[in-house]
């Protein structure tokens, strides 16, 4: 029992990063219908600009004002440096070839993948780096006969609260509407008076913000990163994003959370070595017989 | 008139380039030899997810999960049993092409991107299953290596950069003959058809399931024998050689040529396999530059750099439905 709920808690916590991930490459699909190959390097850069923040704020922030506000800072300005990036990379790589459609689009997105993994092996050099220890809480509770980090905690309150927040935006209020309208025909959506380029700006700012986030949670979670990080976890996300959905953001935030949790109790009670092969399979099994996802809407074909 | 005289121009230029890629192991030196035979390799691999994708239009992003069936065929029968490697290559095309009957027919009715993902697990789930050793006969993650030259008993046997470029070449030569003799058969008509329209294909009498699994079979077949001659090559497979990004970057050949189109699917193993060995003098920088020029060349050029004559027009149409 006790494993069992420990194993859903460390589920829940890599299922939380899954969910902050996919997202981002649902709300891109949902507006754009492109799969955001970047996106997963996107998270990685959060990764290691949290990891630099951390470096240098150190002996400063954190020394002044405590770990845990140096490690909401770090959290904070990568989510904003990632977002920057995002805008960029949809500025200088995806809209000049909006209009030629779908599948050069989807090159030029994995162009942006391979330049920003190799941009930060340049960067930060191949070798993994490691997160300064003593930048991140360390202090491991007991309730009851659990054991849990104080850090995973801090992870899940700010993850859920992310993605409340998001699930707030998106579904209750009006420029929430008016994501969804343009997700569901995007033409139709201009013709009523929605700004595309204002939606295309958010969603392209917001996305990468929230994979950033999670970087700098999975830098502080596993300590250790290196500039493969984002083709792992962004393969993995993309799962997630599947599972719950394309398109669809309450389906990313379940679809990721599950994702975590099959992988934590597939390691546990299955095989360590075969939890992918195990996550892959839950994801084919769901595609044949659900294709549109646990939480998609089906969609009529047109002739 | 004009259109004979490009005719015989098209024929000059054609007859131009074998010539040229008879005489070139005898002008260039062992490695650039090598680099040409992985340039064949890449075109095989190319020309194979160009039926499935360029042809059907089908988005297969797990495509090297097949080569690595192959690969690991010739590997394993050869190392276990002894079995000469050219005896294994239809053996390997046989052994993908059931693997992917196997695996496709539960999944042939996705659509689009859904088919996609679900090419990329399959992919995946080949290779960690390569690395997880089942039965202990993949190796590990380490791979299957001491595997022989392209041999037939000792009388023949492939062992220098020169003949294995031949060797590779003679097959593509083979498959680009058979590939244009598909197009132009009821076979290729009916794939562009699925293509371009599928519903439509559908009310024509076309059986729509059975053409997008013939085009896997024969592209997976294809894939196997690009396997086989990979693996006898390298001389060893290990499981890395077949991960996602090296799909990623197949798919970018069909792309970068120009969807459907054979001599684009050249070209694009050209680019791809040829540009990071141009730029070796720039070291670590080489694969960030190979980024950005992947990005300029879908901005300038997003047809593809020698797109299907016929399929200009019909690209167009794709483009503005997806869009849409």
């Amino acid at each position: 029992m006790k494993i069992i709920l420990e194993q859903l808690l460390n589920g829940l916590t890599i299922g939380s990063f899954y969910a902050l991930i996919a997202l981002g490459y649902s709300m891109v699909y949902g507006v754009m219908k492109l799969i955001n190959f970047a996106h997963g390097d996107l998270f990685a850069l959060g990764s290691y600009l949290g990891f630099t923040l951390l470096v240098w704020g150190n002996s400063y922030i954190t020394a002044h004002f405590g770990v845990v506000f140096g490690m909401i800072a770090a959290m904070l300005i990568a989510a904003i440096g990632v977002g920057i990036s995002g805008l960029m990379v949809e500025r200088i790589a995806y809209r000049p070839i909006y209009p030629a459609g779908r599948l050069p689009a989807v090159v030029s997105a994995l162009g942006v993948s391979i330049f920003l993994e190799n941009a930060l092996m340049v960067i930060w050099g191949p070798k993994p780096q490691v997160y300064p220890s003593e930048a991140i809480l360390s202090v491991v509770l007991n309730i009851g006969a659990i054991k849990i980090t104080l850090l995973q905690i801090i992870i899940l309150i700010i993850s859920f609260l992310l993605m409340g927040s998001l699930y707030y935006l998106i579904q209750k209020t009006t420029f929430g509407a008016a994501i969804r309208a343009s997700a569901l025909d995007r033409e139709t959506a201009a013709l009523m008076g929605i700004n595309i380029n204002m939606i295309i700006f958010f969603i392209f700012a917001l996305g990468p913000a929230l994979g950033g986030v999670a970087g700098v949670m999975v830098g502080m979670y596993y300590r250790k990163i290196n500039f493969i990080l984002g083709w792992n976890y962004g393969l993995k996300a993309f799962t997630a994003t599947i599972l719950g959905g394309i398109g669809n953001i309450p389906g990313a935030m379940v679809g990721g959370l599950l994702l975590g949790i099959f992988e934590m109790l597939g390691s546990s009670y299955i095989s360590t070595a075969y939890k992918d092969i195990f996550v892959f399979l839950i994801l084919i099994l769901v595609l044949i017989f659900r294709p549109r996802g646990l939480l998609g809407e089906k969609v009529a074909e047109k002739v | 008139m004009k259109e004979h005289q490009n005719k015989v121009w098209e024929r000059g230029f054609f007859i131009f380039i074998i010539i040229v890629f008879i005489l070139l192991p005898f002008i260039l030196n062992d490695y650039w030899i090598d680099v040409f035979f992985f340039f064949g390799i890449y075109a095989l691999l190319g020309l194979s997810l160009n039926i499935v994708l360029g042809e059907v239009g089908l988005f297969d992003l797990g495509h090297m999960g097949f080569m690595a069936i192959g690969a690991y065929t010739t590997a394993i029968l050869n190392t276990r049993l002894g079995i000469p490697v050219f005896l294994l290559i239809p053996v390997s095309a046989l052994a993908a092409a059931g693997f992917a009957w196997l695996v496709c027919s539960p999944i042939i009715h996705l659509r689009g991107d859904y088919l996609c993902i679900v090419t990329i697990g399959m992919g995946e789930i080949i290779r960690m299953t390569l690395v997880n050793n089942p039965f202990g006969i993949t190796g590990g993650p380490n791979g299957v290596f001491g595997i022989d030259f392209l041999s037939l008993g000792s009388s023949l046997v492939v062992d220098t950069p020169r003949e294995s470029y031949f060797v590779i070449w003679i097959i593509v030569g083979l498959s680009i003959i058979a590939l244009i003799n598909l197009q132009h058969s009821c076979i290729g008509r009916a794939w562009n058809c699925i293509r371009e329209d599928e519903i439509a294909a559908e009310s024509n009498g076309i059986d729509v399931r059975y053409y997008k699994l013939l085009a896997f079979v024969l592209g997976a077949g294809m894939a196997g024998i690009a396997g086989n001659i990979y693996a006898s090559k390298l001389m060893i497979v290990s499981p890395e050689s077949f991960n996602f990004m090296e799909s990623c970057l197949l798919f970018c050949i069909i792309l970068i040529g120009g969807m459907g189109s054979i001599p684009g699917v050249l070209i694009g193993s050209a680019a791809i396999s040829l540009f990071p060995e141009l730029f070796r003098a720039f070291a670590q920088y080489r694969m960030l530059i190979f980024g950005v020029a992947m990005i300029l060349m879908m901005i300038f050029r997003p047809g593809g750099l020698w797109p299907r004559k016929r399929g200009a027009v019909e690209f167009k149409s794709i483009w503005l439905k997806a869009t849409r």
